[in-house]
């Protein structure tokens, strides 16, 4: 007990005495010490912000290749209607998503050209019988519900809108998917920190709520006055 | 997105099951399960941990033999508007905004991400139509692949119920915003009991709309909280001003009776018991 209580004066005590007189001046070991101490902290802060935003990023994402090199830009050049000369609407008003052989084989029945994706795709996929593996890079997870006709018909919202200018690319990037929840890089985005410039950069909840938001009529709910968690999630 | 959505009227989306055609065969039951990938085990005799949005119950006028009498009595999620819209009993009360009612089609939704099992809806709800998820659900071999892709199915921990098929309403209003049109025929969206029912006993529809089956059998007076005209037709537990959408229909005193908690004498002369209502 007396022990403790020494100790308490002694803290009372000593800021009286800095107050008193000036502090000696630093030593130059002292100097040395807060020099090396105020290196440590800055390669300390360096390593971490390279681990958090290079390496961790490398590490959650597996990279996979899309089964066949797909080229947009010379399909639609050759197409009249645009994206949906292949990603239709069928007639219950449901969307076909990415297209079977069975819409490919009318131009695709022989090897046309000379690309390397293309023989592999006739003599591996289309003479096998086979439908391609596409790696989806917007696949949303499990509980969403999404329409594209009541975007798309409902909304007169473009393509680009949410899955930017891909009709423009030549070749297929790398599909990055997150180790942890399976799910595809797009929904959080390329941007780890979640900064997106373009409407298309990601596509979380969050994404989705600030055009629900905006939009007029989106206040079914009665506990949130915003549209009802039943429009998206099922 | 940005431009203003089509207009849309409101709908209240309602059922009338008529009592005397149901023959208590469990088509709903059955039906409603693998339409919702309802989970099942091997051994569903506990009935506190067996899960079953569509419920058929069986209902008895308590008189011996010859006199006996069967009803069978399916129970979905009734639906509630309560005093207001919106004031079902389970919405008012769900900590994580994880049920909710909407004020487009009177659906009462749960959202099973968003629901962490607190399970105080299912102690609001008064007709038992909400279930807990006491496991994982574990499909027997194979069946996994059959499951339905518009439902996600529900992990433990959480709960569950009837959602008048709320996939179907969302995958044939698709075809709505295809052809331009504004509004969903009677027959475009029906619940899976519905269909499934071979009696015929269940209607869904639009209690709005006075075309809609439902609307006519119902007769409901939604200046009085929905309350039946038809003196055929009754509510579970009526007078708890829970406003259901599921009407029930009989000609059988003694079944209509059954639809509430009455006084001796109360049911035969409302109004000569004193402090009823």
């Amino acid at each position: 007990m007396s022990a403790v209580d020494d100790k308490v004066t002694d803290l009372t005590q000593n800021p009286a005495d800095d107050a008193g007189e000036s502090p000696h001046p630093p030593s130059e070991s002292e100097e040395t010490t807060g020099g090396s101490i105020l290196l440590f902290f800055i390669l300390g802060l360096a390593a971490s912000m390279v681990i958090g935003w290079v390496i961790f990023p490398k590490l959650l994402y597996s990279e996979k290749k899309q089964p066949i090199n797909f080229n947009h830009a010379l399909h639609v050049s050759e197409v009249d209607d645009e994206c949906e000369s292949c990603h239709f609407f069928r007639e219950d008003g449901s969307f076909s998503g990415i297209p079977k052989n069975e819409q490919c084989i009318d131009c695709h029945e022989e090897v046309n050209g000379e690309s390397e994706d293309e023989a592999i795709f006739v003599e591996e996929y289309i003479a096998k019988d086979r439908e391609v593996p596409w790696l989806v890079y917007s696949r949303q997870p499990d509980c969403v519900f999404f329409s594209h006709s009541a975007h798309v018909n409902g909304a007169d919202m473009e393509c680009a809108e949410c899955h930017g200018h891909i009709g423009e690319s030549e070749k297929s990037r790398v599909y990055e998917e997150n180790r942890i929840s399976g799910y595809s890089r797009d929904i959080w985005g390329k941007n780890i920190a979640g900064f997106k410039r373009n409407s298309w950069d990601r596509m979380k909840m969050d994404d989705c709520a600030e055009c629900h938001a905006e939009a007029d009529g989106h206040d079914s709910s009665v506990q949130t006055q915003k549209d009802a968690c039943f429009v998206c999630h099922k | 997105m940005k431009q203003a959505q089509k207009e849309h009227t409101t709908k209240r989306y309602g059922m009338v099951i008529d009592l005397d055609k149901c023959t208590g065969c469990g088509s709903c039951m059955v039906a409603c399960m693998s339409e919702n990938n309802v989970p099942f085990k091997t051994d569903e005799s506990n009935k506190l941990d067996s899960i079953t949005w569509m419920q058929v119950y069986k209902l008895t006028n308590g008189k011996s033999y010859p006199n006996t009498e069967i009803c069978y009595l399916p129970r979905p999620c009734q639906h509630c508007a309560g005093k207001h819209e919106g004031h079902s009993p389970c919405v008012s009360v769900c900590p994580a905004t994880a049920t909710d009612y909407s004020k487009e089609t009177g659906i009462v939704s749960q959202i099973y991400t968003r629901c962490f099992g607190c399970r105080y809806c299912m102690g609001a709800c008064p007709y038992h139509a909400r279930y807990f998820n006491w496991w994982d659900p574990v499909w027997p071999e194979g069946m996994e692949k059959y499951l339905s892709p518009d439902v996600s199915p529900r992990m433990r921990g959480i709960v569950e119920k009837c959602s008048f098929c709320f996939h179907r309403y969302q995958l044939a209003r698709n075809k709505v915003y295809l052809e331009g049109r504004k509004d969903l025929d009677e027959d475009e969206y029906q619940t899976a009991c519905t269909q499934a029912c071979p009696a015929g006993a269940i209607k869904f529809g639009d209690l709005y709309n006075p075309e809609h089956e439902v609307h006519r059998i119902a007769q409901p007076d939604m200046q009085h909280g929905g309350r039946p005209q038809n003196p055929h037709v009754f509510r579970l537990l009526e007078r708890l001003g829970t406003n259901t959408k599921v009407y029930y229909m009989s000609e059988r005193r003694w079944v209509r009776k059954a639809g509430d908690n009455y006084l001796p004498g109360e049911f035969e002369n409302p109004g000569a018991v004193a402090g009823s209502h």
